[in-house]
């Protein structure tokens, strides 16, 4: 645990700009480190780790060497058991607990890099995974509600170099010049045991050679105030990149237990530092650099991915012109100004929509009285049929009556005569019987 | 030994056992002709070796001749640029032992699987090997034909497995598909120091099931062996296959004796030492029992399959004479 982070106006040293007081009796301020840090452990600590590498490298078995656990056992095989046809990105997390110190570790794999035969953008889906993690802690850091903020963002990304003994491969090159800017680069030497002492020192100064041929920024172990310290830190800088072997398995070798790869030849021992730089990674990783890490990842990466986010955010649609002032501008501004945009292009839609809106209703109404006025002139037209057949009819019927007078007179005048005729046939029978 | 008694072998029945014969003749003296006559014109071998750039071809190689016969001995800088494309380099040297001159040609494929995008890769390899066989069957193919015919073919394709400890790759499986019809290849398992005894059988074990299962032949190829000795000896050797080896140059004391092996801080890996790697197996298949065997499937069954498609595919060939200007039909 380094207080490097702690701030320095707290020490109880001789700071230029203050003057400095003497007490008159002990105050008891001097306990701060302690508060801190019974803080902190109470919380626990995250660590998020990503491995890359083709498969076949032992990502695995240093990770379980390392953390002297068996992430990877054989009951939950990991992802280098299973062939993979396109580059995976997995992540499992660990809780480990040490001296009242509580670790969430999460491990990121990413199986299936390099393996096809062609791999060209490959690197993509790490990419995407390192740019997530880092938009969800935006996004989380953005909320009213801050109360929860898990730290997913990686940390540190182990790249493993293949122990060719020649230099780097295009894909090595290519991965770390996409990655060293996103995130914590540090590339090791898989499988060091392959490699004599000789080899191996020609081989790290290949690498380092290309490293800075390419320009690649990988992680660089800071320099402290202790002298002592700093020396091992430049002994550490003249053994990048690291040669590490892992094992997990017990060998005994003179009357001591050690961890190691059994070999008819000899044994290659982890812990050694003449053998490997394991024990160099590990004092790095875990014991001395683990907050630098995590402080280089939160200023320094996690920074340029949020300014070029909210860069590219006010930089749409609008005039470059005018985002080159915008830019100097407090992020609350930006965000007001923002929101005012959105106010106004809302109001906008609204309006054009009420236009439309109108329009379509004048369509309506149009077509409604069109078909209205038809309905009257049919109507209009069928009256009038009407009244037309019911004057026939009258006509009709007129005729009809006076057909009807008429016989109806016929009738009478038939009864008329048919009277007169019999009241002649009464005369003449009178008339006949006097004969 | 000539005897005296070179008398007439009286044998007028023609049992298909063979004839006993009645004195000794001296047909066995053709073996001794033969040596006599091959140590005089000496003969070639051609190896070709694949694999990712820092396997250890070129050391194996040397170490297989005992001599500086890859072509890195012809001048190579540590830190030389791996080529965009995969390149054909073919390095000869005549080496002799024992009276016998051979001629030895090691081509070699610097940028095999080393870019980014691999994909057909395994192509100017095979225009290489295919253009060997090429050049033979037009020399074969001529009237007056040379007396012998420069031999040119690949013999023999070593392939170089990662040491991954997992699986094979699926450029391995890829490459071994499209090639293992056309030449004999003979996959081995480079920098196997990496691994512990238990991890290479483990490792050889999956390999092994692997080719199985996509259909690689490769050599001793099953469907050669001609008779039951053949098949006992090549199936002790096939289920060894892939061999696990590890190469050097250089020399180091170890009990009292001068051996070639690569000093690590925690022992000496002895190259020829069957406990710690089986090179001195694969030396003793290559070149001290089958290499004679490897030149004759090449000629006898790639380089006629090859034959044979090629004449089917113009509807026959027209040799041409060497003083004659026309230009043949090939």
């Amino acid at each position: 645990m380094s207080f490097s982070s702690f701030p320095c106006t707290m020490r109880v040293s001789v700071c230029v700009s203050l003057k400095q007081r003497n007490l008159e009796g002990y105050v008891g301020f001097a306990n701060l480190p302690n508060q801190v840090y019974r803080k902190s452990v109470k919380r626990g600590f995250e660590f998020t780790l990503m491995v890359v590498g083709e498969s076949g490298l032992g990502k695995s078995t240093l990770i379980n060497s390392l953390f002297l656990t068996d992430l990877y056992s054989k009951d939950y095989p990991g992802p280098s058991q299973r062939i993979k046809k396109t580059v995976q990105v997995e992540q499992s997390k660990v809780l480990i607990k040490e001296g009242g110190v509580q670790l969430t570790l999460t491990i990121v794999d990413t199986p299936g890099f390099g393996d096809a035969v062609d791999n060209s953008n490959c690197w993509q889906p790490v990419i995407n995974y390192i740019d997530s993690k880092c938009e969800d802690f935006l996004n989380a850091e953005s909320r009213v509600n801050r109360r929860s903020m898990p730290d997913n963002r990686v940390h540190c990304c182990l790249y493993f170099i293949a122990p060719s003994g020649h230099g780097l491969k295009p894909l090595d090159i290519e991965f770390m010049k996409r990655l060293h800017d996103k995130v914590n680069v540090i590339p090791l030497i898989a499988k060091a045991d392959t490699l004599t002492p000789e080899e191996c020192q020609l081989f790290k100064k290949q690498i380092m050679k290309e490293i800075q041929e390419h320009k690649i920024k990988i992680y660089e172990f800071p320099d402290t105030e202790d002298d002592d310290d700093n020396k091992l830190i430049r002994k550490i800088k003249e053994k990048m990149p690291l040669a590490v072997v892992g094992s997990n398995v017990v060998i005994e070798v003179n009357g001591k237990k050690v961890r190691g790869r059994q070999y008819p030849w000899g044994v290659a021992e982890v812990e050694n530092g003449e053998h490997c730089d394991f024990t160099v990674l590990r004092n790095m990783l875990i014991r001395t650099h683990m907050q630098d890490l995590k402080d280089v990842t939160n200023n320094v990466h996690y920074e340029n991915y949020r300014s070029k986010k909210l860069a590219a955010v006010t930089c749409n649609g609008v005039d470059t012109s005018k985002t080159k002032g915008q830019l100097t501008k407090s992020p609350l501004a930006q965000m007001e100004e923002e929101r005012r945009e959105h106010v106004m292009k809302m109001k906008k839609m609204e309006a054009e929509m009420e236009q439309v809106f109108e329009m379509k209703v004048k369509e309506k109404k149009q077509k409604l009285k069109d078909s209205e006025a038809e309905l009257e002139r049919r109507h209009e037209q069928m009256k009038r049929n009407l009244e037309a057949q019911y004057k026939e009819l009258e006509e009709k019927r007129r005729v009809f009556e006076e057909e009807k007078a008429n016989w109806e007179a016929q009738q009478r005048i038939l009864e008329q005569q048919k009277l007169d005729a019999s009241k002649t046939m009464e005369k003449n029978k009178k008339k006949g019987k006097i004969f | 030994m000539h005897d005296q008694n070179c008398c007439a072998a009286n044998s007028s029945h023609n049992s298909s056992g063979g004839s006993t014969l009645l004195g000794y003749i001296g047909i066995d003296t053709i073996i001794e002709q033969m040596r006599k006559k091959t140590m005089k014109t000496g003969f070639d071998f051609n190896i070709m070796v694949v694999g990712h750039s820092g396997l250890g071809k070129s050391t194996l190689v040397n170490t297989l001749f005992k001599s500086h016969v890859s072509r890195k001995s012809a001048g190579w800088a540590r830190d030389e640029k791996i080529p965009k494309t995969v390149e054909i380099k073919a390095v000869s040297h005549v080496i002799e032992e024992g009276g016998v001159k051979m001629k030895l040609t090691v081509v070699d494929t610097p940028g095999f699987g080393d870019q980014i995008n691999n994909d057909n890769c395994w192509e100017p390899i095979s225009k290489y090997i295919n253009e060997q066989y090429e050049k033979f069957l037009k020399e074969e193919v001529n009237i007056t034909r040379k007396k012998r015919i420069p031999d040119t073919r690949v013999h023999c394709c070593i392939y170089f497995i990662s040491p991954t400890g997992h699986f094979l790759r699926q450029l391995d499986t890829e490459f071994m598909k499209r090639l293992s019809h056309s030449v004999n290849i003979i996959p081995v398992i480079a920098k196997a120091d990496t691994m512990t005894l238990e991890e290479r059988q483990e490792f050889k074990q999956r390999v092994r099931k692997e080719l199985e299962v996509s259909g690689i032949e490769f050599y001793p190829q099953k469907e050669f062996d001609e008779d039951m000795e053949d098949k006992s000896d090549n199936d002790k050797i096939r289920e060894a296959m892939p061999f696990a080896v590890v190469g050097s140059d250089k020399e180091y004391q170890v009990n009292g004796k001068r051996v070639l092996g690569r000093k690590t801080a925690w022992g000496i890996v002895e190259v020829e030492n069957p406990n710690h790697c089986e090179f001195a197996q694969l030396r003793d298949f290559l070149i001290r029992s089958h290499l004679q065997d490897l030149k004759e499937v090449t000629h006898n069954i790639h380089y006629e399959t090859y034959r044979a498609k090629r004449l089917n595919e113009n509807g026959g060939l027209h040799p041409i004479s060497s003083s004659d200007t026309q230009e043949s039909n090939l």
